[in-house]
């Protein structure tokens, strides 16, 4: 387990590895918002946490299908599959080593790029906080699309549609968090559905990811 | 490990039944038979990768290293970083012999992307000695390896077998290691047998 978290760390870090595209994405999407939207303060600042939990998830999405596809084609997902490995912590692996090439960096950059949107000022920790709960649900939900459609020619636009459905209730509770703790209003509540959430696919999605890639390896 | 009665399918289509054999520690068994006569199936199926539309295969759980046509190689990976990640996957630390087997030495620290295509085959060919298994499936191992490459795998093999180890393959090359062939055209499954290929409502 550690071998495979420490192959794909590796992995991400080389050359061609797409480390930091995720980021990047996440700042270009942000940035362009006040140019479509205007520089007002006022509107900035009241759309800050929806247009922020908006571009981290789909910044999220972008390395989805690089997941398990590039070890489809090398053959080394087959190899992993006859390896004393559990193929459900094999996933797992592969969806920490997703958050924490991905999720990670943008739960991090977040605040700065708040400060662009105006973000109210006890907002940025909020924002911190609801990312670092809820991204980590983003990559697990993922790897199970990335499972579902491992197998598929250009499989990498029908995961942005089955997957993206699932991420709503992560998006509605996460936005809900940063945009109460930006209005200074208590956010408890969503934080408490949206920690949930996320322990809930935690457990449930590696299961899943597992039971759809056997069938559509057989 | 004992295969009995075994009938494969490939696409939700038969393509054979009733095979049966026996192969026993220190034995090599080749398959032989035609293009799409169904040896990668049957070797896809006893190393688990695809389960049997029926029959047995006994003895073969958590004991097989599987090698198909894919080598299995992270182009962005050193030879050594490749060989030691299914080491650790398998439990086992030690890559000298597979790095000495397949005179691998010379070039352990270049990245595996920068190897030639036989050179790739023969990292892909020392994985199998960093498992730790007993039953080597190899599926066309020699597939770009000349005749000296081919020669290393001989031997290698050789020594595996000697170790009390056991091989299933499917090669149409001499290896120069005593083994029993298999002409799997004789269990050919017949083209309207219903074996209950049950999702080929779906194919």
């Amino acid at each position: 387990m550690r071998a495979l978290l420490l192959r794909d760390l590796r992995l991400a870090l080389r050359a061609g590895g797409g480390f930091g595209l995720g980021l990047a994405f996440f700042l270009i999407v942000v940035m362009l918002v006040p140019f479509s939207v205007g520089p007002e303060a006022q509107l900035l600042q009241a759309i800050a946490p929806g247009v922020l939990w908006l571009g981290a998830l789909l910044a999220c999405l972008l390395s989805l299908d690089r997941l398990l596809a590039l070890d489809l084609e090398d053959g080394s997902l087959e190899l992993l599959l006859t390896a004393p490995l559990p193929l459900e912590g094999a996933l797992a692996v592969k969806a920490l080593a997703h958050w924490l090439t991905t999720g990670l960096p943008l739960v991090l950059a977040a605040p700065f790029l708040g400060v662009m949107l105006q973000l109210a000022a006890p907002g940025h920790l909020w924002l911190l906080i609801s990312l670092a709960l809820g991204t980590p649900a983003l990559s697990v939900i993922g790897t199970f699309g990335a499972a579902l459609t491992v197998g598929i020619k250009r499989g990498g636009l029908l995961l942005s549609l089955l997957v993206l459905p699932l991420y709503i209730p992560t998006l509605i509770f996460g936005a809900e968090v940063a945009r109460r703790g930006a209005a200074g209003l208590d956010a408890s509540t969503p934080l408490l559905m949206l920690a949930g959430l996320t322990l809930a696919v935690v457990a449930l999605m590696p299961f899943a990811a597992a039971a759809v890639l056997r069938m559509g390896l057989r | 490990m004992q295969v009995s009665d075994l009938s494969v399918a490939r696409g939700g289509v038969p393509v054979l039944s009733g095979v049966s054999f026996a192969l026993a520690p220190g034995e090599a068994l080749v398959l032989r038979g035609p293009n799409g006569a169904g040896k990668t199936t049957l070797l896809r199926c006893i190393a688990g990768l695809q389960e049997p539309l029926s029959g047995r295969i006994e003895g073969a759980e958590d004991r097989v290293a599987y090698a198909a046509h894919a080598d299995g190689l992270k182009a962005m990976l050193t030879v050594r970083e490749n060989l030691s990640f299914w080491a650790q996957v398998f439990g086992m630390s030690d890559l000298s012999p597979a790095l000495d087997g397949y005179a691998l030495r010379p070039l352990a620290d270049r990245l595996a992307g920068t190897l030639s295509a036989g050179q790739k085959r023969r990292l892909g060919l020392a994985r199998l000695l960093v498992t730790g298994r007993p039953i080597w499936v190899l599926d066309e191992p020699t597939v770009s390896l000349d005749a000296d490459a081919v020669a290393l795998f001989g031997s290698v093999l050789r020594g595996h077998l000697a170790a009390g180890g056991s091989a299933l393959m499917a090669t149409h090359i001499d290896l120069g290691v005593e083994a029993q062939v298999l002409d799997v055209s004789a269990y050919r499954a017949a083209p309207d047998a219903d074996l209950g290929a049950s999702d080929a409502a779906f194919l």
